[in-house]
């Protein structure tokens, strides 16, 4: 696979699946994606997350193929060309679709034939992956008489069916309950867990928190932010609580400017210069520590401070933009 | 599996998968078996209204036996038709007054068929008791037997006796032929419209299924589109062939219980068999240039409302193609013709009739390759179209387009199915 010069912020130590440099989509002359980078490592979980609208799955199209970015480049497991590469990529579109006439496994079947699965081995597989899935007793039901939750299910599964080597989900875990939420994520770490390069779209940042190693924020059409999700978490200051006996005293010129009261508790971000300094001004004015604790960002913490910048850096540059 | 066969699937192979679910989809659905009976209604309707013999007589029109006897034998011959047909029914020949003679005056049959540009395939002549039938010689062969008979009912009503008929043999006038080769050319036409008509308009909802229901982005991202397009137009022509195969079968056969056979009609310029052969492929090659347009313009459609609104322009469009490839045969060499040869749409319309009317068989194949080259192109320009109005996402933009294209897409943009 590519090892391209350029890497958005992963181990360039690994092969990437998908290297993707300054995407660019306009439809109708309207900015859809500007200059969207994402370099996703073999085997790796990605995450691409972003608030409803900002270009994820225009983004994903691009990659797959289905569109043709207007500026760019791309490189799918190999190929310029993500088509040329079909075979081996498994894709699970944000809105679900299947033949309601067709029964499951045939579904099954059909979705892994496009992929290039003789159409009867693809069957026996649906057929067996219904049953591992706990779905045998619908393999001979149409599509139109399953829940919506075993349709999506058999959807999942013809997109795994010929065994691809990337599997591109968008938006996978809408529509599911938490039950299946679960199982879906214990699916994709299966996957990983057999080499398998994964990547989904996610306005649910939980779900990235707990599978991917690396990331993309995609918002206004551009990528803010992309690598670890620990180096996300580090762009936001750790937090510190704070509850002390006393309410007032020569000890709170030592809090941060920032510093918030809520209720008992005092709210601010850790300093640069660390706690030590913070604690010996509280123990010397005599503050009375109650409790003191040091919580370090979340991802979803993370994700709304640099979702949140580009989004107003983006009104900033559209207004000097019309005022120019 | 994969990593032993990487790629993906070539173009041929992905419309084969494609047209694989479609054909089979459409065939095992209930909707197939009125697809199947729909153009059936009439002929059924008509035989339960004993109406089939009149029809196929109708049809027939060039096996007309003309009567050219004095007048009292032709008034006995006439009553003796009605009559002998209430016994054998279509089977027999329309047997058709030509001329009341004087006495003793005899009738040129032979000069009569080879000259006259009229409808008739046989004339009996002579009296009802010396008959005499002056035919091709299939024809003679063929009704011999049947002139005979009601010559007996005419000499003699109830007779058990048949007198002998004699025969004259005539080829076939070369006016009479190029008449006959004209409404062969007529009929291979209308026929050829009415069968793409019906199968065209079809392809308008093709894709309704798979964007209403979400599919396309499934297939979207596995094969071409072009694939998606080509597979979805040979499912159509598959069952086209099975309809037609099953409407063939039903038609050959009340015609054949109407006594009807090719013989009946002037043989086209190519021959039969190859004028079939001719007829299938222009059937083919005529069904995926319409359908390819018609598969494209449905493709932008998002409901079965906007494909019903779509139905009346495509057929007014088919008829306009229709009338201009029936203004060739009128004019046949004029420019009309060759027009209508060359515009990729009438084209199949044109040298059907050029098949029927013309001996020469090398303009079929630079027609046929110049169509070919059409429908690829057709169908590359409907799945670029189709990529590029519809699969994609994002607002429209605030200023207009003036193109038609951008217009008809704009009109049907999917942005519920597609739009992020």
């Amino acid at each position: 696979m590519a090892t391209g010069e350029f890497q958005a912020g992963v181990d360039t130590a690994r092969d990437l699946a998908i290297e993707a440099r300054g995407l660019v989509k306009r439809f109708d002359g309207t900015l859809a994606v500007d200059g969207v980078d994402i370099a996703v490592p073999e085997g790796a979980i990605y995450g691409v997350l972003g608030p409803n609208g900002a270009g994820k799955t225009t983004s994903l199209r691009m990659l797959l193929g289905i569109i043709d970015p207007d500026e760019g480049y791309r490189r799918v497991l190999g190929a310029e060309n993500p088509q040329h590469v079909a075979r081996l990529i498994g894709y699970l579109p944000e809105e679900r679709g299947l033949y309601p006439s067709m029964k499951a496994y045939e579904a099954i079947g059909f979705m892994g034939a496009l992929r290039g699965l003789p159409l009867e081995v693809g069957r026996e597989r649906g057929k067996e992956l219904m049953e591992q899935h706990g779905l045998g007793h619908a393999i001979d039901r149409q599509i139109r008489q399953l829940s919506k939750g075993m349709a999506q299910t058999v959807q999942l599964l013809g997109t795994l069916v010929h065994e691809p080597k990337l599997v591109v989900f968008d938006e996978p875990f809408s529509g599911l309950d938490a039950i299946n939420q679960g199982k879906l994520e214990g699916l994709i770490r299966g996957l990983a867990d057999k080499g398998t390069t994964v990547i989904f779209s996610t306005h649910v940042i939980a779900h990235a928190e707990r599978l991917c190693e690396n990331i993309a924020i995609i918002a206004g059409g551009k990528v803010p932010y992309a690598g670890s999700v620990e180096e996300a978490r580090d762009r936001i200051p750790a937090q510190v609580r704070l509850e002390t006996r006393r309410r007032d005293g020569v000890w709170r010129a030592a809090l941060p400017a920032e510093t918030r009261q809520v209720g008992d508790f005092f709210h601010f971000p850790l300093p640069e210069s660390g706690i030590e300094p913070l604690l010996k001004a509280l123990i010397e004015g005599e503050a009375g520590i109650l409790s003191l604790s040091i919580e370090r960002a979340g991802l979803h913490d993370a994700f709304v401070a640099i979702a949140g910048e580009a989004a107003a850096r983006d009104m900033v540059s559209g207004t000097e933009g019309e005022k120019a | 599996m994969s990593a032993r066969n990487p790629g993906r699937l070539s173009i041929w192979q992905a419309a084969y998968v494609i047209a694989r679910r479609d054909f089979t989809a459409i065939l095992l659905s209930r909707a197939f078996i009125f697809f199947l009976l729909g153009p059936l209604f009439p002929v059924i309707v008509m035989a339960l209204a004993g109406g089939v013999g009149a029809q196929v007589q109708s049809e027939a029109i060039s096996a007309d036996v003309g009567i050219a006897m004095e007048s009292r034998d032709v008034d006995a011959m006439l009553a003796a038709r009605d009559e002998v047909r209430q016994l054998v029914g279509p089977a027999l020949p329309n047997m058709v007054e030509l001329e009341r003679v004087a006495p003793g005056e005899t009738f040129d049959a032979s000069a009569y068929l080879e000259n006259r540009e009229g409808s008739l395939a046989a004339i009996v002549t002579g009296s009802p008791e010396a008959p005499v039938l002056t035919a091709t010689a299939g024809r003679l062969a063929r009704w011999q037997g049947m002139v005979a008979l009601v010559a007996a009912h005419a000499s003699q009503p109830g007779a058990q006796t048949y007198p002998a008929v004699s025969t004259a043999t005539v080829e076939t006038s070369g006016a009479s032929e190029n008449t006959g080769r004209l409404r062969t050319a007529q009929g291979g036409q209308l026929l050829l419209f009415l069968l793409i008509m019906l199968l065209a308009s079809m392809v308008l909802s093709n894709l309704v299924e798979e964007k209403g229901n979400k599919i396309i982005e499934i297939l979207a991202a596995a094969i071409p589109m072009d694939a998606v397009f080509l597979g979805k137009l040979f499912a159509m022509l598959g069952i086209s062939v099975v309809g037609i195969a099953v409407w063939g079968a039903t038609g050959f056969a009340v015609l054949t219980a109407g006594g009807v056979t090719l013989s009946d009609y002037a043989n086209p310029g190519v021959g039969w068999p190859i004028f079939f052969l001719l007829f299938a492929l222009y059937f083919g090659m005529g069904y995926l240039l319409l359908g390819a347009i018609f598969l494209a313009v449905g493709s932008l459609a998002t409901t079965v409302r906007e494909v019903q609104t779509l139905s009346m322009p495509a057929t007014m469009f088919q008829i306009i193609v229709f009338f201009l490839a029936s203004l060739a045969v009128t004019d046949r060499g004029g420019w009309p013709e060759y027009t209508a040869i060359a515009f990729p749409l009438s084209s199949p319309f044109a040298m059907v009739a050029r098949a029927a009317t013309e001996e020469t068989l090398w303009p079929h194949l630079v027609a046929l390759a110049w169509q070919a080259l059409c429908v690829a192109v057709f169908v590359k320009a409907g799945a670029s179209l189709f990529r590029k109005r519809v699969m994609k996402s994002g607002p429209r933009s605030a200023r207009g387009s003036r193109s038609l294209l951008k217009l008809m897409g704009g009109m049907f943009r999917n942005r519920s199915t597609l739009a992020e």
